[in-house]
């Protein structure tokens, strides 16, 4: 019993250190962890994963807020395309066939993680490289700011491509509706890749979101039953722990090992989400 | 202006800051004396999580969790701080709307009401 429990707290350290750096949330390591290392029910494991996602994003925020990375506007504008996305692709799930939509965003991820790989260029450059162009809808939206790097200084940042990066909230919203994933991933993506955000900005932002999303479809799992108190109560009290030293690493750390291990565990992500595409084809 | 602007804006991440900190470590606490309850009713607890039994419904009610975790029941009172915890994205949203209606932000107070809504509605619904 105490080495079930201690697996379980150790598991869910990982997966709220790894989920608070990469704005990945901590449900990617957490689902795994319970069915296949420790044989939970899916439904368990779903519920349990859910309640540690929330946790990764409250814990991580405890950090990170008060040093102003978090960008609400850009959070709460996208988060209205996610919902849209999630309720689009709840109702699109009975038409479509999810191991084909496994592959194709399974190779996207494959894909996003080379072309992270490749551009670990400093944040601090990319303001010069793009700031030129005004962009008028970011500045109507006030998405533009600032974020600490040390001590004092502050960088700012300017948001480009929004048209781009909300479509690619709609689609990480239809993701998680549709297949249940936290799309964490692809909303890093958008705010990183297409909007040019730094990374931080745009994992602190992306842990935001989550957390709404997640809490979003929290009374569903209670009352379904997939949210078991004991199981939750070593997963939280890691992920708690995890998550705030994730975010406390996060702000000190080098943009370009955030950045290695963003493309690593994306990567990761796509293999296994193609697998899992292949398997439920076969099936 | 701006310089206005911004201490608002800062005043406003700090209260944020606080608010997510009282409810992350109250639901934490609870969690923590929820357990040591449950391993003091249940000397020796059955981890058997392979198929889903379903929970008892007063482990889902939220009423019903309160009024159990009130009189000490383990369970219960780890589910509380569950619950605490699955309110603190909930908070986060609200309190922004009100910095941005303090700020006189038109267009963030009706998107943030328009995900506040939602959230409601999934939540509560």
């Amino acid at each position: 019993m105490e080495v079930y429990l201690f697996i379980l707290f150790v598991g869910a350290l990982i997966a709220g250190l790894l989920g608070s750096l990469t704005g990945l949330g901590g449900g990617i390591i957490i689902v795994p962890l319970l069915t296949i290392g420790l044989g939970v029910d899916i439904k368990y494991a779903v519920g349990t994963s859910l309640v540690a996602v929330i946790a990764t994003s409250s814990g991580a925020a405890v950090s990170y807020v008060k040093e102003g990375l978090t960008n609400f506007r850009i959070g709460m504008f996208l988060e209205t395309a996610t919902t849209v996305g999630a309720i689009c692709g709840a109702a699109l799930a009975a038409v479509i066939s999810s191991w084909s939509l496994m592959i194709v965003f399974g190779f996207i991820l494959l894909y996003s993680s080379f072309s992270s790989f490749k551009s670990r260029k400093s944040d601090s450059l990319s303001i010069k490289e793009q700031g030129i162009k005004e962009n008028s809808f970011a500045e109507k939206l006030k998405l533009d700011g600032s974020y600490p790097v040390s001590s004092g200084i502050n960088i700012s940042y300017h948001a480009s491509h929004i048209v781009g990066g909300y479509l690619m909230m709609i689609i990480a919203g239809l993701l998680s509706g549709l297949l249940g994933i936290g799309s964490g991933a692809f909303k890093v993506i958008a705010m990183d890749s297409i909007m040019k955000l730094p990374f931080k900005v745009s994992s602190a932002t992306s842990n935001f979101m989550i957390g709404v999303t997640a809490a979003a479809s929290a009374g569903v799992y209670l009352s379904r039953g997939y949210i078991d108190p004991v199981l939750s109560m070593p997963v939280v009290l890691g992920v708690l722990l995890g998550s705030m030293t994730g975010a406390k690493v996060l702000m000190k750390s080098n943009t370009k090992i955030l950045k290695i291990v963003f493309s690593l565990v994306i990567l990761l992500l796509g293999v296994e989400m193609i697998r899992n595409g292949i398997l439920d084809k076969i099936r | 202006m701006k310089t206005e602007e911004k201490t608002t804006d800062e005043r406003f991440r700090v209260m944020i800051g606080n608010v997510l900190r009282l409810g992350v470590s109250l639901s934490s606490i609870l969690i923590i004396i929820g357990g040591v309850l449950f391993f003091i009713q249940h000397p020796n607890p059955v981890f058997d999580y392979a198929t889903f039994k379903n929970e008892p419904s007063k482990l889902k009610d939220i009423v019903l969790i309160v009024i159990d975790a009130f009189s000490f029941r383990g369970r219960a009172v780890i589910q509380l701080g569950i619950l605490i915890l699955i309110a603190t994205p909930f908070l986060r949203v609200l309190f922004s709307l009100i910095g941005f209606a303090i700020e006189k932000d038109r267009i963030y107070v009706f998107i943030t009401g328009i995900v506040l809504v939602i959230l409601s509605f999934s939540l509560f619904g």
